[in-house]
């Protein structure tokens, strides 16, 4: 049950998660699920009211790029004459992150019935749950939940005698990173390859079948629920302000305990990683913290009391991304991190902006030849320089997360590369 | 050979999907999913079928086999162990399990062993990170914090299977 004080809120989307088969609808009712759209369907709740409410909550997206979801839904035009989609992004697949399985495995009927008050929200009958191939288990339980709802007469056809119709359907991707991209989602749910659209036109206005849609994420989804539930001002107190609410962290890497913890917005780094995450295992302090999933530039000791916010991080030139904590101590030999990373970017470059498609496979290529003990005295200049010139030049932002890290690497730790460099058959 | 087909079933839950989009060409994935498990893997007469029965050109189908790295246009061994190497892997012993795994096996990633029992491949995370080492069996269940006992399990097992098959 989460507090009705916004000060003593710690949890929201997973605070059903541990309560045993709550991926059962019977359990879910005792818990409350599905009553958020049961009163707006029965005081017919307006439309506006709803978006009203996300608004004043001060909800921020939580996929990636932060971008106010409330604001987002009020870009779908009233009056296009064409239906409207909503498309949740369960394509989870910014390494590091593995907060939305958590969500769907845990609590499915939290994830619908937030689908559900976004879908009259927003007059969608069909909605799209996108998610990534390999989640096969999560893809089963959201459907024996979907299955379970329809059953139950929470999705469907005139929806409990509201005159609301709504079907979810479960899309499964198949191993494609850029399908986390909200227009390269939408390609794949087309039927075609993800790679991403030149915006504008935005989803919002034209997206699937050139029809209004909104993309949001799992997490942002299944937000909604308690939002209605409570107002949106009681939302807005929770966390700090313009990052308001709770997030989860997905803490991966060196700590000892890594795991997914949700958060008010606005807890240390320190904090998350100590007290919630064990520490690092080995040092005592983390050399490296990627916040935000790997495609965020590196944190350093410098940025240890850093308060987890969109504002804060991007302050310090990095950012909050999809909460993904990776946590490197002193064992790690960052080199090969970096490599590996722009490895993953070269392999999931779809190819069609130059920059990309060159650049990830020259930044893999150089780095993995330092690695080996191949580089050479230009490689420095020439790995700063590449990834320089591909950061913000192109149709999406896979080439500006493939340069994050190789930067990050070049300027923070020159010494490292110089060492592999200069070290070489020696 | 005769060409493929897919059975009544499936061509009928095909159908019920097709009303839940606004058009056929959607069906792509879901259909080949579908394909991949019914005939192992998508080969081009696979897709020639694919093509068919959503409507759509073959050169459609090829394209979107071809982008996306879970469709496989030859078979793959009885068990595809596909291991994460991502960073929270890699520092959590990645690329060590995966070479114990080649090296027992004889093969590098990527490849199929002679016997055709396993399929080895590095894939990028998994999304399951605080379960590291991650590694994927089938494009089943994941298994989290893989170690070499489990690896070895895992090759007994399947060997065991297959013997049981042969026996037979």
């Amino acid at each position: 049950m989460i507090p009705k004080d916004p000060t003593q809120v710690r949890q929201i989307t997973l605070a059903r998660a541990r309560i045993p088969n709550m991926r059962r609808l019977d359990v879910a009712r005792e818990h409350g699920a599905w009553r958020v759209f049961e009163r707006v369907l029965a005081d017919h709740v307006p439309p506006e009211t709803i978006v009203d409410e996300v608004k004043a909550s001060g909800l921020r997206g939580r996929g990636g790029a932060g971008f106010p979801t409330g604001l987002k839904w009020s870009f779908v035009p009233k009056d296009s004459g064409k239906p409207t989609y909503l498309m949740c992004n369960a394509d989870e697949g910014e390494p590091g992150t593995f907060k939305d399985r958590d969500i769907m495995r845990f609590d499915p009927h939290l994830l619908l019935e937030g689908i559900a008050i976004a879908s009259w929200a927003l007059g969608v009958h069909d909605a799209y749950i996108y998610i990534r191939g390999e989640f096969v288990d999560e893809a089963r339980v959201l459907q024996q939940a979907i299955d379970e709802a329809y059953q139950a007469g929470w999705l469907g056809e005139n929806i409990r005698g509201s005159g609301f119709d709504l079907h979810i359907t479960v899309h499964r991707g198949a191993g494609a990173y850029i399908c986390g991209e909200e227009t390269a989602l939408i390609e794949s749910v087309e039927g075609k390859p993800g790679r991403p659209r030149f915006k504008p036109p935005f989803p919002a206005v034209e997206g699937f079948y050139r029809c209004p849609t909104v993309v949001n994420n799992v997490e942002t989804l299944a937000t909604i629920p308690v939002i209605i539930e409570r107002g949106g001002a009681w939302h807005a107190e929770i966390g700090r302000p313009n990052n308001t609410g709770c997030k989860i962290f997905s803490v991966s890497g060196c700590v000892k305990r890594p795991g997914n913890y949700e958060l008010p917005l606005g807890v240390s780094l320190r904090e998350l990683i100590e007290e919630h995450a064990g520490g690092v295992r080995v040092g005592t302090k983390p050399k490296v913290v990627i916040p935000g999933g790997s495609s965020a530039p590196w944190l350093t000791e410098e940025h240890y009391e850093i308060p987890l916010t969109f504002d804060d991080l991007a302050k310090a030139g990095s950012m909050l991304g999809s909460g993904a904590v990776i946590v490197l101590d002193e064992s790690v030999d960052l080199v090969r991190v970096a490599w590996r990373l722009a490895k993953f970017y070269a392999h999931e470059s779809c190819g069609q902006c130059t920059p990309c498609r060159e650049g990830t496979g020259w930044l893999a290529r150089i780095l993995g030849r330092i690695v080996e003990g191949r580089g050479t005295r230009e490689d420095l200049k020439v790995l700063e320089d590449a990834a320089a010139h591909m950061a913000g030049r192109t149709i999406c932002a896979l080439a500006d997360g493939a340069a994050a890290p190789v930067l990050s690497l070049v300027r923070l730790f020159p010494e490292l590369v110089h060492q592999r460099i200069v070290g070489k058959a020696a | 050979m005769s060409a493929p087909r897919f059975s009544e079933a499936r061509l009928q839950e095909i159908e019920r999907l097709a009303r839940r989009y606004p058009g056929r060409r959607s069906l792509l994935l879901p259909v080949l999913h579908m394909a991949q498990e019914d005939f192992g893997h998508v080969g081009e007469d696979v897709q020639r079928m694919v093509a068919e029965v959503v409507g759509v050109p073959l050169m459609w189908v090829k394209e979107v086999v071809t982008f996306y790295t879970m469709f496989r246009e030859r078979p793959c061994g009885k068990r595809l162990i596909e291991f994460c190497t991502n960073a929270s892997c890699m520092v959590n012993g990645a690329y060590e399990l995966l070479d114990y795994t080649c090296k027992k096996l004889g093969i590098r990633p990527g490849e199929t062993t002679e016997d055709g029992l396993f399929t080895v491949k590095e894939v990028e995370c998994l999304g399951a990170c605080a379960g590291a080492p991650v590694v994927q069996v089938d494009h089943g269940s994941y298994k989290e914090h893989a170690d070499r006992a489990w690896v070895d399990q895992l090759i007994e097992e399947t060997r065991r299977e297959a013997e049981e098959e042969q026996g037979r």
